[in-house]
Order: C-alpha cells, then structure tokens, then sequence
C-alpha cells in the first residue's frame, strides 16, 4: 500500500540520517576563532597549515560574536586561539579572564602601539594590525548632489550635507566608539557633544553595525559614511565609486588583537600559530585578502594601498581610559540622552 | 502481548554492559581498538573507578522482576529511578568536579566526561519501559503508542526547549559576576529603549517593543489577508497560471530573508533603480523610505505571505464541498455561501496564518538588520546586546522575556477565540461534491490583490537570479560569469574533477544537514499535533505551550542558549552537526504541529473512532486512516522543516563552526563585505536547488487524495509547486 511504503520511506530517511550523523569525523588539531573578513581568515589558516602541517578549523564570525562565544563556552572551550578583530572585546575578555597571558619573544620586534596594547592587557593579547578612522564618500552622488567633498571632521555638520551622513551607533558597535573616543580626545568632552549635536541632524541613520555605513555609502544608499579607513577602502576595492577621506585635524583608530583562549585544548599548537601570526610573512599576507590595515610588524612596510600613515594625524589614543567600563556608560549615557533622542 | 516490555528491557540492560557510556571523538575506532574510555557503564563502574554509575543497574532489575510477575507498577519504577539517577549522577559529578558547590563537603571531586550511545539507549529504553507500564496500568486506554508518543515527545520538548530557555532566562537576573541581582534586571526591564513613547509626540523615537509589536500586528494581517488571496485564486477559481501561482508563492520562503532586503534596496533604495528612474523623468525626489517600517513590512510580507497561503491552501482544500453545496440547495447564492459557510469553516486556518505571520515577524531578524534604519525591533536589539559593543547578555534575556510574553499572548488570545467551536466538515459520511464558485466580487478583489504581487514578486526574484550575474545591477550592467566561477567553479586537477568553488562545501553541508532535519522536524511536529488534537492527558496545555516556545523565541537566542546548555557535560553537542540537526528540529517543529492542527481540527473523529472499533490500534489508525487524509499537511510540514533548516540564519549563526559552516553564514559573511554579488549569486543557486528539492518531496510524498469527483481532484496539487 502507498501509505505503508510511506511510513518505510520515513524510516530509511531517518536511518540514514542517524547513520550519517554517527559517522562523525574526527576533530581538528587547533581552533582559530578569526575576527576579520572571510578572505582573510581562510588565506591565513590555509599558509599556517602549509607551513607548519598543523591542521586548522578556523570559525569566522564578528568580534562581538566571537566574545559572545567565548563567555558562553567558558567552561569547556572549543577554540584555541582568538586572531584578529578589534581590540576592545580582546580587552574586555583579557579583563574577565578568559583568555591566556603569554609574552611572545617576538614582541619586541612589534611596533610600539603593538607593544603596549600587551602591556595595557598584562600580556593576554597583542596587537596584529592598526586601522585608523576616517570616513569615505559616494564620488557619484557627489556628483549629482553639485556639493563640495568634505575633508575634515567640523565639514560633516555643514547644511549642505543633511540629511546625507550615516554613521553607527556606539551602543551596539566598536567603530562608533571609537569615533566617540576619538572625538572626546580630540576635543574634550563638552565640546565633542556639542559637535555630535549638530553631526545629529545631518545624520540619515545610525546603523547598528560598525561596517554598515561604508557599505551604504558603496550602494549610493548615503553620501558620506564614518568608518574604519581600511573598511571604505575595500568598499572601494570592489569597484564602487568611493573616496576614503583621512580627517585633517587627526583621528583616533582600532588596534586588531589576538589572544590565547584560557583552557584551550591545543595550547601549544596555538601558540605556534600565535608565534607565526605575528611573523612579517604571515602579516604580509593581509593585502593579498583585500585588508590594508597598517601591520604589527616594525620590520615590514605598510600595503601601498592602505592609507599613507604620514598623511594621517594619529591622535594618542588612551586605550586603558576609553576600554574602561565606567568611562564607557558614562559617554553613552551622555550620547543617547543629548544627542540621540534630539529630533531631528 | 509480553513482547515491547521484553524488547526494551533488553535494550537497557544491553545500554549499560554493551554500548560505551561516555562520548567519544571517534566511537568506532575507541570500540574496535577496546579502548578504556569506550567500556560500557558496568565496565566503567567495575574498572574506571564510576561507582556511582552502579545503582544504574536497579532500573533493569526492577523492571525485570516488574515483567516476571506482571507487575506493571514495577516497570514505572524501574523505568523512573533509572532516569532520574541517570540525571542526578550527571548533573552533580561533571567535566571539573562537582555540578553544585554544596556537594563539595563529600570530599574532593570526581569526573566524568559527557554521556554516549550508551547513555542515550539507557535513557530511551527507561522512558519506554515506563510508557509500558502505564498502559499496562490502563492510562490512556492501554494504549502503548500513545503513552510513549506522549512521554517521548514531552521529555524531548522539556530537554531540547525548557533546558536552553531556563539557562537563557536565569541569565537575565544575574550579574556579570554571576551573583543574583534582582534590581538590575528590573532596571534594565523598564528601560526607555524597550517601553518609550518618544515617536508619539514629536521628533523622538519609540521603544522597540511598541515597534515591534505594531510591525508584527501590521505584518500578520497583510500577509493573512494576502495568503487567503493566493489560497482563492488557487484553489476555488479555474485561474490557468495556478502552478505558476505555485512557484511564485513558494518562492519567497526558500530565499534566505536577508537577500530580500537587499534586492528592495537595489530596488527602492536611495539609489535603487526604481528610485532613479522616477528621479529621472517624474521628479519625484529620492528619499529613504524604504529604511523603517514601510520596508521591513514589504520584505516580511514578500517573505510570510506564502506561508499563510500554504496553510490557507490546506485548509480550502479540506473544507467539504458537501456543506457547500447544501447551501447553494437551500438557494444561498455565491456570495452567502461564502459569508455563511466557507467563512466560519476556514477560521481556524485564518488564526493560524495570522499567528505564524504575527510570531514570525516579531521573531524575524534579516530583514530588520536590512531594512531597519532607524526603527528599532526587538529581535536586532537582542543580537546586539549580545554581541554589540555593549556585551550586556542580561539586556538580552531581558528582550527575549519582553518577545516572548508578546508572542505567547497572541498565542493564548488565539486559543481562547477557537476555543469550544467545531470547525469538523471531513467526515466518514459520504464526502463527493464539487466546491462551488467564487463570488464575482471576492473573485475581482483577490485577483486586484494578487496580481500587483506576483509582478512585484517576480521584479524582486529578478534581481535576487539575475544580480548574481552582473557586474554591479544599476550601476554596470554588463554580465558577467565571475561571482558564479568563485563560487561554484569545478576543476580537472590531479585526482580528477574536484569543486574548486568557495562556496561548495558550506552549500554542501547545508543541504545535507536540512535533508537530515526534514523527517525528524516534521514527524515530530505532526506527532505532537496529533497528540494535541486526539489525546486527552494530564498537562496538555503545558505540553502546548512548550511547543510553541521555540517558535516565539528568536534564533539568536536559541543559538546563545543551545550553547549554554549543551556546552558542557552531561549534553555535549556543541561543534557536532547533531546540535545543528537538534536547533533545527525544534526551531520549525510549530509550524509541523499548526499545519497539522489546522487539518486534523477538520476530520471528524468518527473517523479514528471507527478504525479503533475494527479493533485497530492506534499507530495503525494513524498510520492508515489519518495520515492519507491529512498529507497536505504532511507536504506542508515536510516543504517547511527543509526549506527553513537550509535558510535559517540567526538561530545557526553561533553554533557554526569550519566543519559545519552552513550557506547563509557564509551569504551573511559575503554581503558583510559588500560582496553583493557573491551574496546574490549563491541566494539564486540555493533557490535552484531547493525548487528541484521540493519538486522531488511532492512526487515522494504524493498528493490528497479525498474522494471527490473529477474536476475538484484535478486541484489538489496545487498545494505546492
């Protein structure tokens, strides 16, 4: 009868299904949690394992989602080692104690915001790669607009602009944080409110992701977007019609980390990934995965495409004040009481 | 009838000195190479030093002097005390020591690893050996199927919902620290963000629980409404384009959400081509509309539309046409017989599109993280309090409470409104007639209603097929094959032909994974259904309402959960696929039980009550009378478990990992980058291959078959395309 052969065609499904899921395939040999985009994570593990013969697993996801995962799986970790991603949640967790202190004997060969990065941390992550902050603009819809291109942070409250700017919102990105910070340090607080104040009204939106506004700004979805120079210009490496802009009063950046995961199950294969991550051939790796962030390295010389570090003002960034949790809720306490709930 | 109680007496006592009791990386290779750590339970006790694995063995003991002297009682007890040692053992001694700081008075700590085969057969045969014993003790009728059905599926709803949902909810009234702190989480509960009226008077922004509550209220009625639509022209008019009605309708559903999104902003974006071309030659001023409210509600309509029609669908289908045609006798005419008739018939299938559509939407989250601008929803604020730069987990468990009480309220108001009514019309009498015609206005209205739709559909799945295959869609249109090659290509190498192509292997495990969902999630889906519909037991609403919770809870928060409660032993499924499988199953396992609710609350019970008097049990009854009749809604079931496993996004995205990376992660990742083409192009090869996959479940599974005559059988496919 058809609903008897029914029922058996369940079964068999479902028995092979069982079957299939039993005959799991053993485990790898080192975890890689990896912070940054695709290209880059897999380039990497794939040198690591070509290299060393150490099998790799890398997991991709957002650095907020890899420290998500890290405080979940805190009893029993799953992965080994934390590479890449901004600094802040490599902070938060070296603060809660869930990643591993280790001092690398390449780590004087590291650039000095590298090496402080480690001190500021007690040794729990390093810096990898240094992206400054800037913000891009749509080269078409400035056309079409007939507005002049902004150059400077105090050009992006002009009226000309309404309506046209997006950026994240600090209380759900890393980026916009560092946009607040940035402009705190380079103005002093009062005076950097005040300026988010008028910024308010020419904002479209404020995205809850970091990246968000430079991808918008690709589609031609806003004029200008706030964001990671390093994130514009890949917007820009995909064939979208954008300028990435490098304020002229300075601006601050992120520090991408890495960190050893606390109890991982594969410490000393871990390590030899660390030790090589931090090597100028593995960091030479990161232009050829479309990432032109400024390398850890001191022996090796930026991409020709990243952003000129002689032209960019780097301000100096307070790493230890603006990862403290206190400073943190004040600012967005004071962000989404003056500025965010302003009509616009 | 001695056999089960012997059977799975058997099969416990073989779990604890056969099987190996703890996980293992590699089973097989642990058996074969008489590995330690691979001993069975009693092997573990006698040598590894597990003595607390021993009072195991009373389970068996009992439940086998039980079946000497035919004392069921002895079954229950036996059954009972195995399992719940089996939980005691395994909560209190884990991975590091003791479970519970208070146990640390007994001295210094044992450890185990996570449970194996072994204690999963142990734990099975238990439950069954009870479900035994209570028929035998004559609960409900004796009946042995319906009283395991009952014990299986609700010890399996409270493991696999209940535990995650309690250790996501216990999150929300601890601190950082881990200290119970009461007065923060009802800080964090009255929270402006969350309850605000800023929207209503002047310039601010409301709270996203009234924005979230006004989307899905807005969204549940259209897409209802436009599913009954659908289900009209498809089913109840002579309409030439019914399968392609079909395949339109289904589209949407097999598309990961996100890509919606993303074709509405190429679309009606700021810069989108629709916007563009009215710039261009109306002068209409381009603006961001489509960032808020108005998209979210186009892209989730677009999306939860045709789940309404496939509900609606089934339940037109099944509506007798002898009740009809009893009207149209009584010189009703077309229109009262709709009204009068057909109307209150299909109610309970209007409740139910309007539930799926309102839970859906409150719990969707691709389409808010696209479309939302500023207009804040609960479901994104959840992901970004977990993983924004806040990292506030309890802010998040607070969201999820606010959702939750949302969805389970409409739940509840939908219940009560069905509640004490028959909407019975499938009976044993004789069931031959033909359903008569729409009225002509109903007709005109849902043809106005349906049509500007499916060119809107058809604009929209353009692009999503297309975009993939230029070069940047409204910017440069020139085609190429590029995005296609990266992803997809096969090369002739040393070893022969191999997929060279990023994106093979997560398309591969994907299907794969979907394939092995499918019969679990719509079994146990339609299973429960059935027990809701035709059983009688103590704690049914309970039973109801855990079933229902998966579905109100937003992936996101299912994923965190399955990682607190099965990261660790005794439950250590995390980085399997079986933890991938599991989330699936009982994420989409609602739609299962609504879709056979819906069906079943249609056949009379005369039905199962004939076939039981013929002196057939129940698994034969279900098996041979319920089933053929209700396999729309098999069909429905089957359709939904795969294509929701394949295009899932939130609920997987943290319990991915490199083995088991799944399509839409990797088409999140994509877009992330602003890869649109490689997002698009992988979006249109998974539709591809999920319409093959579909038309292939339909041909297995088969259509209704209720015997009516000619013209109305002709109609029964058009369920699914």
């Amino acid at each position: 009868m058809i609903q008897t052969s029914t029922s058996i065609r369940l079964l068999a499904v479902a028995a092979v299904g069982a079957a299939w899921l039993a005959a799991t395939p053993a485990r790898a040999q080192i975890v890689v949690y990896c912070g940054v985009d695709e290209d880059w994570c897999r380039g990497m593990v794939t040198e690591f394992t070509k290299e060393t013969g150490i099998r790799t697993d890398m997991t991709r996801m957002s650095n907020g989602e890899i420290y998500a995962k890290l405080r979940a799986e805190k009893d029993n970790p799953r992965g080994d080692i934390w590479w890449g991603g901004t600094g802040d949640p490599h902070l938060q967790a070296a603060d809660d104690g869930l990643t591993e202190p280790y001092v690398s004997p390449m780590l004087p060969k590291l650039r000095d915001w590298a090496q402080k990065y480690a001190e500021v941390s007690k040794n729990r992550t390093v810096g990898v790669y240094l992206g400054a902050l800037g913000f891009g603009y749509n080269t078409e819809e400035l056309a079409r607009m007939k507005v002049a291109a902004p150059a400077c942070w105090t050009d992006l409250i002009k009226p000309e602009y309404h309506g046209e700017v997006q950026m994240a919102d600090p209380n759900s990105s890393g980026t916009a944080w560092t946009v607040l910070a940035t402009l705190v340090q380079l103005w002093g607080e009062d005076q950097a409110f005040d300026y988010l104040k008028k910024l308010h009204h020419n904002i479209n939106e404020y995205t809850k992701a970091g990246a968000a506004p430079a991808l918008a700004m690709g589609r031609g979805e806003t004029l200008i977007g706030i964001a990671f120079q390093h994130d514009v210009i890949a917007v820009a490496k995909t064939g979208k019609p954008v300028q990435v802009v490098s304020p002229c009063e300075g601006t601050g950046y992120e520090i991408g980390a890495m960190s050893l995961i606390k109890g991982a199950h594969h410490m000393v294969e871990a390590k030899k990934f660390y030790e090589w991550a931090l090597t100028p051939a593995a960091q030479a790796l990161a232009p050829h995965f479309g990432s032109f962030q400024l390398p850890s390295n001191a022996s090796l010389a930026p991409p020709p495409e990243s952003p000129d570090l002689s032209k960019i003002k780097l301000i100096n960034y307070d790493s230890a004040k603006f990862g403290s949790v206190a400073v943190r809720d004040h600012m967005l306490k004071r962000f989404n009481d003056e500025v965010k709930s302003l009509p616009r | 009838m001695k056999r089960p109680e012997r059977l799975w007496l058997a099969l416990a006592a073989a779990a604890l000195v056969v099987l190996p009791w703890y996980g293992l990386e590699d089973t097989v290779d642990a058996v074969l190479a008489l590995r330690p750590e691979a001993m069975p339970a009693l092997g573990q006790a006698a040598f590894g030093g597990c003595f607390w694995l021993l009072p195991l063995l009373l389970a068996p003991a009992l439940a086998g002097w039980g079946v000497a002297r035919g004392r069921p009682r002895l079954l229950v007890a036996g059954g009972v005390i195995g399992i719940a040692w089996l939980a005691l053992e395994g909560l209190a001694i884990i991975h590091r020591g003791w479970g519970w700081d208070f146990l640390s008075v007994l001295g210094p700590a044992p450890t185990q690893p996570a449970l194996g085969w072994g204690a999963l057969l142990f734990a099975l045969s238990c439950a069954m050996l009870v479900a035994i014993g209570l028929a035998r003790l004559g609960r409900c009728r004796g009946d042995v199927f319906v009283v395991a059905a009952i014990l299986l599926t609700g010890l399996s709803i409270l493991l696999f919902i209940g535990l995650p949902l309690l250790s996501v909810l216990a999150s929300a009234v601890r601190d950082d620290a881990g200290h119970t702190d009461v007065s923060q989480f009802l800080h964090k509960l009255t929270d402006g963000s969350i309850w605000g009226f800023g929207c209503l008077h002047g310039g601010g922004a409301c709270g996203s629980a009234w924005n979230s509550l006004a989307m899905a209220l807005l969204v549940g009625v259209t897409s209802t409404a436009l599913g009954l639509a659908f289900a009209l022209v498809a089913v109840r008019t002579r309409v030439r384009m019914k399968s392609l009605l079909g395949l339109l309708s289904i589209l949407p559903v097999i598309t990961p959400p996100f890509v919606i999104g993303l074709a509405l902003i190429i679309l009606f974006g700021h810069a989108g081509m629709a916007t563009v071309f009215l710039a261009d030659h109306f002068d209409i001023p381009r603006s961001r509309w489509i960032y808020g409210l108005p998209g979210i509600a186009i892209a989730q309509t677009l999306a939860f539309t045709p789940i309404a029609y496939l509900v609606m669908a089934g339940v037109l289908q099944a509506v007798s046409p002898s009740m009809e045609e009893a009207a149209q006798t009584l010189r009703a005419g077309p229109w009262r017989t709709f009204r009068t008739v057909t109307w209150p018939l299909i109610r309970p299938g209007i409740a139910n599109a309007f539930l799926i559509g309102f839970i859906e939407s409150m719990a969707d989250f691709g389409n808010p993280l696209m479309l939302g601008g500023n207009y804040t929803v609960l479901s994104t604020d959840i992901f970004f309090a977990v993983v924004g730069a806040t990292h506030d987990q309890g802010r998040a468990a607070v969201l999820a409470i606010v959702l939750l009480v949302f969805t389970l309220s409409a739940f509840m108001a939908q219940r009560l409104w069905q509640e004490g009514r028959s909407f019975t019309s499938v009976s044993g009498k004789g069931d031959a007639g033909l359903h008569p015609p729409l009225p002509g206005g109903l007709k005109a209205l849902c043809a106005a209603a349906v049509l500007p739709w499916i060119v809107l559909t058809v604009v929209v799945y353009g692009i999503i097929l297309g975009g993939g295959f230029v070069v940047d869609f409204g910017r440069d249109n020139s085609l190429t094959l590029k995005y296609f090659l990266t992803a997809f290509s096969i090369e002739h190498g040393v070893g022969g032909w191999f997929l060279s192509g990023s994106a093979w292997s997560s398309f591969i495990t994907t299907l794969e994974l979907a394939l092995v969902a499918m019969p679990f999630t719509a079994g146990l889906g339609l299973l429960t259904a059935w027990l809701l519909a035709r059983q009688d037991f103590a704690g049914k609403g309970l039973f109801e309402f855990g079933t229902m919770m998966s579905f109100a809870i937003p992936g996101t928060v299912i994923g965190i959960a399955y990682i607190l409660a099965f990261n660790v032993p005794p439950l250590e499924l995390t980085g399997t696929g079986i933890i991938l499988v599991l989330a699936f199953v009982f994420r989409n396992m609602p739609v299962g039980i609504r879709a056979g609710l819906a069906s079943l609350s249609q056949l009379d019970r005369s039905l199962d009550e004939a076939s039981l008097t013929l002196g057939a049990r129940s698994f034969r009854t279900v098996r041979l009378v319920v089933l053929p009749i209700i396999r729309p809604a098999v069909i429905t079931a089957m359709v939904y478990a795969f294509v929701r496993a394949v295009t899932a996004v939130s609920a997987v995205i943290f319990l991915t990992t490199a083995q088991y990376q799944l399509a839409t992660v990797y088409i999140v990742g994509r877009a992330d980058v602003g890869e649109d083409g490689m997002a698009l192009v992988y979006s249109a090869a998974l539709i591809v291959v999920m319409v093959a996959a579909l038309g292939i479940i339909v041909l297995l599974v088969g259509r209704q078959r209720i015997g009516r005559r000619g013209l109305a059988a002709g109609n029964m496919g058009v369920g699914v395309a």
